[in-house]
């Protein structure tokens, strides 16, 4: 039986615009998604902002009712049983807060101790034990106002792992952290699916799930457009090849244009400074610059130069299509 | 933080001076219980809903809802703390009258005094609860709340007695905890017998409880129908 299942899973946000003539408005954050995450795998979940990442962790630790579908996590309908789902995960979300800023980091984590029911004789071993986890020992009763990012993000993980919950949910750990900090939070979850523990990733970034997730489900505008293992992912949009052209100033019917052309895959605009780049997939074996030059005419053209694709890219021509 | 220390004092200073403007030096420690209550309440009423805001501006709520105990459980405690606070206007209050206005500090029952507080301060917490559960799903429950205070003032009876209020007040007085409260207090200080008021406090909680359990169960459910428990 799968950990963690979800079923057509679907959520919608009604949102109010206007101050007299108030108008109402649905907006599709997930609309009909359906994945199963196996005892022991971390899942990752990919996708760009507004692609229903964090949407999806809400109603899969009950912060949120589905709108349709279901989902189960360890066998408890979300919507049903949910203090049995609540009783067994953990979860994270990314950013400062979410933590007692006065009180320090030994205090938060004593708090959540009693929350989650943790017996007083535990208590003291087990928050010794994920403050050495995470890092953070002897540092510990200093006021959590005080910490670096990269502190209270694994201060977050300390909280979410108190109750040895067997599933965890992790809403983009690493969102703003320095390189060091990123890489020694990538650290500290790898070595949570060494415990055994399912974990459930949300990112931005392609690399971070490829070296961390077993499988990844890659998710635009509230559907999974792509799922499978790392490798599988890459290959499926391996074998093409990146043009990478300079302009200065380019509307999107350009860009449009662009994409109309044969043989190009996706055409993405990349704002770097001054300059924009134009990043075009094209299929392997096809030669597309001169009918890509002959579509910018009229427009100023810096460097045009080439290469092999990156993970990053079959990243953006997945969420793309 | 500066707020809470004076207003009670500001409270217990225009009483004074409207009570002593009516001849009635007599009943200055009536008016300081009072005045000591209308502090109560206000903390009691701005510091639980208050509470709930915080922790969503905080992110912590959606941390709290997502416990395994139920919400109303977890914030009993924060309601109960809040309305405790109450208990330094009271003291505040009685000391401010004592130094400024020479208030006699004479209480026929201290026991019964020291009694009736806390049961009233428990009253007043989980009448807390009852509004905290509406800023569980309401973002904005505050507009509704600010309405509260001064009404609950006069309904209570703790500014003017309620008997010279409309007819229609004195049942919806029945339902308040501060009515309760300031009778059991000033039955306490004045030689009556506190303990009707004191059950009165009691069973009130009760139903409180009852209520901001069935509140608080509706409210975190449309919280998560409408997306409401974090500001993002």
């Amino acid at each position: 039986m799968a950990v963690i299942e979800a079923e057509e899973l679907r959520r919608t946000y009604r949102t109010t615009t206007g101050a007299l003539r108030r108008r109402t408005l649905d907006v599709e954050a997930v609309r009909g998604v359906t994945f199963a995450v196996e005892r022991g795998e971390l899942y990752g979940l990919l996708g760009p902002n507004g692609a229903g990442k964090t949407t999806i962790i809400k109603v899969l630790v009950t912060l949120l009712l589905p709108t349709a579908g279901s989902a189960r996590v360890l066998g408890h309908d979300v919507v049903r049983d949910v203090r049995e789902v609540r009783r067994r995960v953990g979860f994270v979300f990314g950013g400062e807060r979410g933590l007692y800023e006065r009180l320090s980091g030994l205090d938060n984590l004593r708090y959540f101790a009693e929350l989650y029911g943790v017996p007083a004789r535990e208590q003291g071993r087990r928050i010794a034990e994920l403050l050495d986890l995470v890092g953070l020992s002897g540092r510990e009763r200093e006021r959590v106002e005080g910490y670096s990012r990269g502190m209270r993000q694994r201060l977050h993980i300390a909280r979410g792992l108190m109750h040895d919950p067997e599933v965890l949910f992790l809403d983009e750990p690493t969102l703003g952290l320095d390189p060091v900090g990123a890489r020694e939070l990538r650290q500290t979850v790898a070595g949570l699916t060494e415990a055994g523990k399912t974990l459930l990733l949300t990112t931005h970034y392609m690399f971070e799930a490829d070296a961390l997730c077993d499988r990844i489900a890659v998710l635009s505008r509230g559907r999974i457009v792509a799922e499978g293992t790392p490798r599988a992912l890459k290959e499926r949009v391996g074998g093409g090849r990146v043009i990478e052209v300079e302009v200065f100033g380019i509307g999107e019917e350009r860009v449009d244009a662009l994409r109309a052309v044969g043989g190009v895959r996706s055409v993405a605009v990349e704002e770097r400074g001054q300059v924009q780049a134009l990043v075009v997939r094209t299929d392997a074996g096809v030669e597309v610059t001169p009918a890509l030059l002959a579509r910018l005419a009229g427009t100023t053209i810096g460097r045009v130069s080439y290469r092999e694709p990156t993970l990053e890219d079959a990243y953006v021509a997945l969420v793309e299509e | 933080m500066l707020v809470s220390v004076l207003e009670p004092l500001i409270f217990a200073t225009i009483a004074f001076y409207l009570w002593g403007a009516g001849g009635r030096e007599q009943t200055l420690l009536y008016v300081a219980l009072g005045a000591g209550l209308m502090g109560m309440w206000s903390a009691t009423l701005f510091g639980s809903g208050g509470l709930i805001q915080w922790q969503r501006w905080q992110r912590t709520l959606e941390l709290l809802v997502a416990a395994p105990p139920r919400f109303l459980v977890t914030a009993l405690p924060f309601t109960v703390a809040t309305a405790s606070l109450g208990l330094y206007s009271v003291a505040a209050t009685l000391l401010w009258g004592r130094l400024l206005f020479g208030v006699p500090l004479a209480f026929e029952h201290p026991f019964l005094f020291l009694l009736a507080l806390p049961a009233t301060v428990l009253a007043l917490g989980v009448l807390g609860l009852v509004f905290a559960s509406t800023f569980v799903f309401y973002r904005h429950a505050n507009a509704f709340s600010n309405l509260l205070e001064y009404p609950v003032w006069l309904a209570s009876g703790v500014l003017v007695p309620v008997s010279l209020l409309p007819g229609f007040v004195e049942p919806l007085s029945w339902a308040l905890a501060p009515t309760w409260g300031v009778r059991a207090l000033r039955d306490a200080a004045f030689g009556g017998n506190p303990l009707p008021e004191i059950g009165a406090c009691l069973a009130l909680a009760v139903a409180y409880l009852t209520l901001a359990a069935v509140a608080m169960a509706n409210f975190e459910r449309l919280a998560r129908r409408h997306a409401t428990l974090s500001l993002t």
